[in-house]
């Protein structure tokens, strides 16, 4: 038992090098985030599954996306995917040491994400005010609108659709706060201070982002914490990691799109 | 960092954008003229998708430039947890669409 224990020891501390390489080739922030972005799917892969199983087994789902709709998704999956190629031109500069075009490409990719977000935001008011709402909350002032039946006959559908995109939309609202963060760091805080302030007074109170917008203000507090407990200079590395995260916000979009709008297409 | 040579050039990933555009573009044609029933424009719908997500994490994400475990290991076990969600629910979607429950 003796020897055991010793030749453990042996394997454990041998000559063979205090350093050892790591398993995947790749630097642990790195390996961190591609383990949480494997868990996310999980997230997005089970409400996708959540809104095909009830897409399944319900005979009357509603189609309720018009060339309008279509047309607004479509522009807002070109946003995304051009997002993607700025921050893959800001990963690049990022590596070669240019600090300026580094923070422009992260600059274009937020632009990009936050016209994703108010174009969806639109979309979103728009439905609301047309009648689908979920069960249980408050239904839309003034007449009812082409959609309050279907809210009423298939509740199924605003659940898994606001369920839905409304986590993608949160997704995405963390990126742009994300890469604020590591593009302009404690700047960033004072910007977005003034976006979330604004828009709490100007988006009318019936409307559900002026609730909404209080992710911004909860994402303030959250990079104020990291920013001045930990207030570090983002190299290369960090700003690969966090396009990491921004590339799968735009892969998850890839089977929203498709599932959830061009299946419900209303084309006439 | 990565043990895989690669042609790291910015032209690449232009290609890919202009593909991902393409790929949207056709999706978007074959919403618009309905030619496929539902189900068979369901399946085209997911091939279609599952070749752009490719492209995001093969060049985007850059995981075809990384090292073959961490490639193999984090696309294997997604896709086996997706696939164990397939067959448990799906089946079941489509029993409660024959048995007619309103």
């Amino acid at each position: 038992m003796a020897d055991a224990t010793l030749q453990h020891d042996v394997v454990q501390h041998g000559s063979a090098g205090d350093y050892e390489a790591p398993l995947f080739g790749a630097y642990s922030k790195k390996v961190g985030m591609w383990l949480f972005l494997a868990s996310d799917s999980l997230t997005f892969g089970a409400l996708l599954v959540a809104f095909s199983y009830n897409r399944i087994s319900m005979a009357a789902w509603p189609t309720p996306f018009g060339k309008e709709s279509i047309a607004n998704a479509t522009i807002m999956t070109a946003c995304l995917l051009s997002s993607s190629l700025t921050m893959v031109l800001g990963v690049f500069a990022a590596q070669r040491g240019d600090r300026a075009w580094t923070r422009n490409w992260l600059l274009a990719t937020m632009a990009f994400g936050t016209a994703f977000i108010v174009l969806h935001g639109m979309e979103w008011s728009k439905l609301i005010g047309e009648g689908l709402t979920l069960s249980g909350f408050p239904k839309a002032a003034g007449p009812a609108g082409e959609f309050a039946a279907v809210s009423q006959a298939v509740p199924q559908f605003p659940a898994t659709f606001f369920g839905l995109t409304a986590m993608h939309m949160l997704h995405v609202t963390i990126g742009v706060i994300y890469l604020g963060v590591v593009a302009l760091r404690k700047l960033f805080l004072a910007i977005l201070a003034v976006i979330y302030i604004a828009g709490y007074f100007l988006i009318p109170s019936d409307n559900v982002f002026h609730y909404g917008i209080h992710v911004l203000g909860l994402g303030l507090i959250l990079a104020a914490v990291i920013l001045f407990l930990k207030p570090k200079d983002y190299d290369a590395h960090d700003v690969e990691v966090s396009g990491l995260y921004w590339h799968f916000v735009d892969l998850v979009w890839m089977f929203i799109f498709p599932l959830v709008y061009l299946m419900s297409t209303k084309i006439t | 960092m990565h043990d895989v040579p690669h042609d790291d050039s910015k032209g690449q990933y232009f290609w890919v954008w202009g593909a991902l555009l393409v790929l949207t573009a056709a999706e978007v044609l074959l919403a618009y003229k309905q030619v496929f029933q539902p189900v068979r424009m369901l399946e085209i719908l997911l091939i279609l998708s599952v070749i752009k997500s490719a492209l995001i994490i093969g060049y985007f994400m850059h995981l075809k430039f990384e090292r073959a475990l961490m490639r193999w290991l984090l696309v294997i076990s997604v896709t086996a947890c997706f696939i164990i969600m397939y067959f448990f629910f799906f089946p079941d979607a489509d029993r409660i669409l024959q048995l007619g429950v309103k």
